[in-house]
């Protein structure tokens, strides 16, 4: 193997941001870093689109008569759901995290397709431009879910829009992951052997394999969902032959892995944060790398689960409820690792240390509330109903959402070079996390009690703890607007940043500089010791 | 420029790669992991079909007599021949023959193309015949009517979407012999033509689950 | 407001099933995050960082702590899995025995109701206490879903096929039915409620509405309608199969397959006929009724075709008012 030569035109005061000016630099750039904020931008775009109809759903619930039209109401859940879904989630950590981090984790220089990295973007922003013209010209209300025959044969709205919009992005995520597998693959620096990658690499790469076997299966359904509302063949409509539960089945085995999509690099962001802030070595971490890769195996393996009640056979439901139990283990072995990591460390409470915590705290509450979606006999009564909606947002956004503003936090110096206001971004952790619970924790009890969800009125018991949970929203939605005003401020005016801030162990911090140089290395690095060797010890040989 | 800096820094080298070796294996991983997604791509249709051929398999058996076995027997000769002549042209260009290169990429983009030129004349017999699902369709057995539409409609689709994946490929062919005649391959170097020919393969070897599928199992004269 | 649970009302003895099988789940979660958060807390608070320099020992891991922590919350849920798939099970089967069926067809955006003595209602579900019924959904044209909260249960309502769930009620009173699958514009005012009542009052229910023709009658009105009478009844010729006895029995088929003449069979059969030919009869005979008959009518004739056969010993007669 040849030597790796350093860049003729390396210079230490340069940095990815400061390195090239101009908007042609940015919009043409192939640098990982660079294409990561480009992304972090119209993530963070999306993502108040999607709290915007949020906003305007809590304030029709908070009467039992509504304030909406019932169809504005069902085009705000079904526009919420689509933007949040394929338009900040599925991208959200791997697409501004990852891409910046993955490369100077393992010691590359860059991913191993910078120009595929950047056509990437450019997909999803084409994909977000559909999804956004079909909320212009009037919405959709299908439901994020598109079931037929309603999507394909009753809709009077922009379905075919939408859905192309969902299949342009899907490709954009198809692109990350197949990115991400060849770089990590490929492109490790001598001595980054597959057991000392940070977990962060590990999740990442989970969430890849899935993103590259499941979507293609959800391009193929939308598409063939647009064919039938254009030609009407019947393959989803029963009037003309078809199956509409064909469509649900097909659907289902994309959108379920796509939930793992939705909360593994959110782990992977977790195990950084409690290493650092235990300072640490994460307990068990073969156990945890293991178990982000059995999460995407078995991810695959449980779509069934979405139809209990849906005409499924017995049978296919037992299995499909065994195997979703089997996923909650591996889950529930990196809450436990996670824990037995703060045993006997050096725990701090910085602000990145807090959104662990809170992840730690409501992922907990929401991986167990699946289990009760997987019990057969339970989910009969609870699904399609409130008690869903809370289990699947204490997991998405009490989960992955904590762990993307932790992790946001936590490279906020190594990304801007400068240091954000502690005190704010401490008491911003705490008004999302009250504001959250007040928001999520009265659905579970809705959905007990019967409310069901894509619900525009609804019966007068359900009206109190409504009234309650749109009280939470409005905390929660201020509390989500207090880091955009101080993470906006501090780039421009916060300190300096040192070299590591934290003292983290991890080649982004210790050999990269802050911020980092377009390629990342002034000397390229050679790694001699396990991830998260914070105790000084030294490596086995071999 | 001196051999020795060529051996150092190989023009085709990108900046981010430490080697040629990472580089190539790199490509490769990643064109083959694509490969992996076409599949998923594909595979969710022919669940889709396996599914409908199940249920309405008398059907099934009605709409086979119209499939042109004839035409799909010799497109599949077609695409066999034209990943021959793909092979080939990768082997020349590792041994740095650009004549032949250029000669076989030829070959093989005429082959492609014989292959969508006997396919739309299929498909306009089809047109001829009122199988196209949609507004026009009538189908000869009326108690089939409904079920046929479907089993066309995946016809379609599936053949469809093979077809667009080597208008796509025929694109790329294109783009390697305007290459190749600008020298850009060497002995050295020529991982376009491997990757672009794993991609024709695999276009090839889709084909060859589809032509069974779908003209040859339950076909009834 | 009275006092306020965390349980709807509780109206079958399932529901309560359900409820206990929750309150374990309950128990099971609420320990977990109970231990979860201790755990966090205390070591937050007990290994607090003291110093900047604090260099806490390294432990890398424990193979039996992982493995008894995979096993036993493992073993947990597979009380969980086995007590859910056996209550699951059981509600989705129903008994073989007595149960009073009741027939519902969705449509956008009401449910419409047929009980066997012909009585109608729109949004409104009438059953008694102690008596197993069994309904039968079906949809006019999208998916919805009929939920009955007070029962714990729901089931997808999806067009082209016909769905079942059963419950005995024991308590009297009024519970809500909602649609739990969206479908459309008004799918939040797709509600209705389901009255209990215990038997006598039930009776005097059932008497007092309708035409007083059962739905057996009204079917045998739609099979005369559309001339199904003309071949399986006048029929000389042997063109079709004569319609006795057939319901509940297994069917030979030209191709040589057997299947069971059930609800969704029947149905086949008159939209689609050349699906399934019995054996020793031809295709392309019967006219096929896809897109002319509407789903309560289909309905009807399926409890015509019943009533025409001798009660096997898994069956029943209808109730029907005198």
């Amino acid at each position: 193997m040849s030597t790796t030569l350093p860049h003729p035109d390396l210079d230490v005061r340069t940095n990815y941001l400061n390195a090239d000016y101009g908007w042609k630099s940015w919009l043409f750039t192939t640098d990982h870093k660079r294409i990561a904020l480009l992304y972090l931008f119209s993530i963070t775009a999306f993502f108040f689109v999607g709290g915007a109809f949020a906003v305007m759903m809590r304030l029709n619930l908070l009467s039992p008569n509504g304030i909406f039209a019932h169809d504005t109401y069902n085009k705000l859940f079904t526009m919420h759901g689509v933007v949040m879904v394929f338009f900040f989630l599925v991208p959200s950590i791997p697409a501004t995290l990852g891409n910046f981090l993955i490369p100077p984790m393992i010691g590359a220089r860059d991913l191993a397709f910078p120009r595929i990295n950047l056509l990437s973007w450019y997909i999803y922003i084409v994909g977000g431009v559909m999804a956004l013209a079909a909320i212009v010209r009037g919405g959709v209300d299908t439901g994020w879910t598109f079931y037929a025959p309603f999507s394909s044969t009753y809709s009077n709205t922009h379905v075919i829009l939408a859905a192309m919009g969902v299949f342009v992005a899907g490709f954009s995520s198809i692109l990350t992951g197949l990115n991400f597998i060849i770089t990590i693959h490929t492109m490790r620096c001598p001595g980054m052997y597959w057991s000392r990658l940070p977990l962060f690499v590990w999740g990442h790469y989970a969430t890849a394999l899935i993103q590259v076997l499941a979507t293609p299966v959800l391009a193929i359904t939308v598409f063939l969902l647009c064919l039938e509302r254009v030609l009407h063949t019947g393959i989803f409509d029963p009037s003309l032959g078809g199956d509409p539960v064909l469509f649900q089945h097909l659907f289902w085995f994309y959108s379920h892995p796509a939930v793992y999509i939705m909360i593994l690099p959110g782990m992977a962001v977790i195990s950084e944060l409690v290493a650092c802030f235990s300072r640490k070595a994460i307990f068990g971490y073969g156990f945890v790398a293991f178990s982000s890769v059995a999460i995407a195996v078995l991810g695959f393996l449980v779509w069934g689960h979405h139809l209990f009640v849906a005409g499924q056979s017995m049978y296919a439901s037992m299995v499909f409820s065994f195997i979703s139990f089997l996923v909650a283990v591996p889950s529930a072995i990196k809450v436990f690792n996670w824990t037995a990591t703060m045993y006997q460390g050096s725990i701090s409470y910085d602000t990145p240390m807090l959104y662990a915590f809170g992840f730690i705290g409501l992922f907990t509450i929401g991986g167990l509330t699946g289990l009760f979606l997987a019990t057969m006999a339970i989910d009969v009564h609870v699904t399609d109903t409130y008690f869903v909606i809370a289990h699947f947002h204490y997991v998405m956004v009490g989960g992955m959402v904590m762990a993307y503003l932790g992790g946001i936090h936590f490279w906020f110096p190594k990304i801007t070079g400068r240091l954000y206001p502690e005190a704010w971004a401490k008491f911003a952790a705490l008004v999302i996390f009250v504001g959250f619970n007040l928001t999520f924790f009265p659905q579970f009890i809705l959905g007990y009690l019967g409310m069901p969800r894509r619900y525009a009125t609804y019966a007068d018991e359900f009206h109190t703890l409504n009234v309650m949970s749109t009280a939470g929203a409005s905390i929660l939605g201020i509390g989500y607007l207090i880091p955009m005003i101080y993470l906006a401020w501090a780039w421009r005016f916060g300190p300096i940043s040192p070299q590591n801030p934290w003292h983290a162990k991890g080649l982004e911090w210790e050999q990269s500089p802050t911020p980092p140089p377009t390629f990342n290395f002034i000397e390229p690095p050679v790694v001699t010791e396990a991830a998260y060797n914070y105790s000084g010890e030294e490596a086995e040989i071999g | 420029m001196a051999d020795s800096d060529i051996a150092l820094h190989p023009p085709e080298l990108k900046h981010h790669f430490d080697d040629a070796p990472q580089q190539l294996e790199a490509s490769t991983l990643g064109m083959w992991a694509f490969l992996a997604t076409e599949v998923l791509f594909f595979g969710g249709m022919f669940c889709a079909y396996t599914i409908y051929r199940h249920a309405y398999h008398d059907a099934f058996e009605s709409t086979s007599r119209f499939m042109n076995v004839t035409i799909g027997g010799i497109n599949t000769g077609v695409l066999i021949c034209s990943s021959l002549t793909m092979a080939l042209a990768v082997r020349a260009a590792q041994l740095g023959q650009k004549k032949a290169l250029i000669w076989l990429l030829i070959a093989t983009l005429t082959l492609g193309g014989v292959f969508l030129a006997l396919k739309a004349d299929e498909y306009h017999e089809k047109y001829v015949e009122h199988h196209i699902p949609g507004p026009g369709f009538q189908y000869e057995e009326p108690r089939f009517a409904q079920q046929a539409q479907i089993l066309f409609f995946l016809y379609f689709a599936m053949t469809g979407l093979h077809a667009a994946h080597m208008i796509v490929g025929a694109g790329l062919l294109i783009t390697l012999i305007v290459m190749a005649s600008r020298n850009r391959f060497s002995s050295r170097w020529y991982t376009p033509v491997d990757m672009i020919g794993l991609y024709w393969h695999f276009v090839d070897i889709v084909w060859i689950f589809l032509f069974p599928l779908l003209y040859l199992i339950g076909h009834t004269k | 407001m009275g006092s306020f649970s965390i349980f709807p009302p509780r109206a079958s003895a399932g529901a309560g099933e359900v409820d206990a099988l929750y309150a374990y789940l309950l128990l099971v979660g609420i320990g977990m995050t109970v231990l979860i958060f201790f755990f966090v807390f205390l070591f937050a608070i007990k290994y607090r960082r003291k110093s900047p320099q604090d260099r806490p020992r390294a432990i890398h891991g424990s193979i039996p702590l992982e493995i008894a922590w995979s096993v036993i919350p493992f073993l947990i849920m597979l009380v969980m899995f086995g007590w859910g798939t056996e209550l699951y099970f059981r509600n989705y089967t129903p008994p073989s025995g007595d149960t009073l069926d009741i027939y519902i067809v969705g449509k956008q955006w009401m449910w419409k109701i047929q009980y066997p003595g012909g009585q109608r209602e729109i949004n409104e579900l009438h059953v008694p206490t102690g008596r197993a019924v069994k309904l039968t959904l079906a949809s006019e044209d999208v998916i919805h879903s009929f939920y009955i909260p007070a029962f714990r249960l729901k089931h997808d309502v999806v067009p082209g096929s016909y769905q079942t769930f059963w419950f005995e009620p024991t308590k009297p009173g009024r519970y809500h039915i909602f649609c739990a699958e969206y479908c459309g514009t008004n799918h939040s005012r797709m509600i209705g409620w389901v009255t209990v009542m215990d038997p006598v009052r039930y009776q005097t229910w059932l008497s007092g509405g309708g035409t007083g023709e059962s739905m057996a009658e009204l079917g045998q009105k739609v099979f005369e309608k559309y001339g199904c009478v003309t071949c399986h009844v006048l029929d000389q010729q042997g063109r079709c199969p004569s319609l006795r006895n057939v319901f509940g029995r297994p069917v030979q088929l030209a191709d040589g397959r057997s299947v069971l003449a059930d609800e969704a069979y029947i149905r086949e059969s008159i939209l689609n006929p050349n699906a399934k030919i019995v054996k020793g009869y031809h295709p392309d005979i019967m006219p096929v009724f896809q897109g002319q008959i509407g789903e309560e009518s289909l309905l009807q004739l399926i409890v015509y075709i019943k009533s025409l056969s001798v009660p096997t010993s898994a069956q029943l007669g209808q109730e029907v008012p005198k």
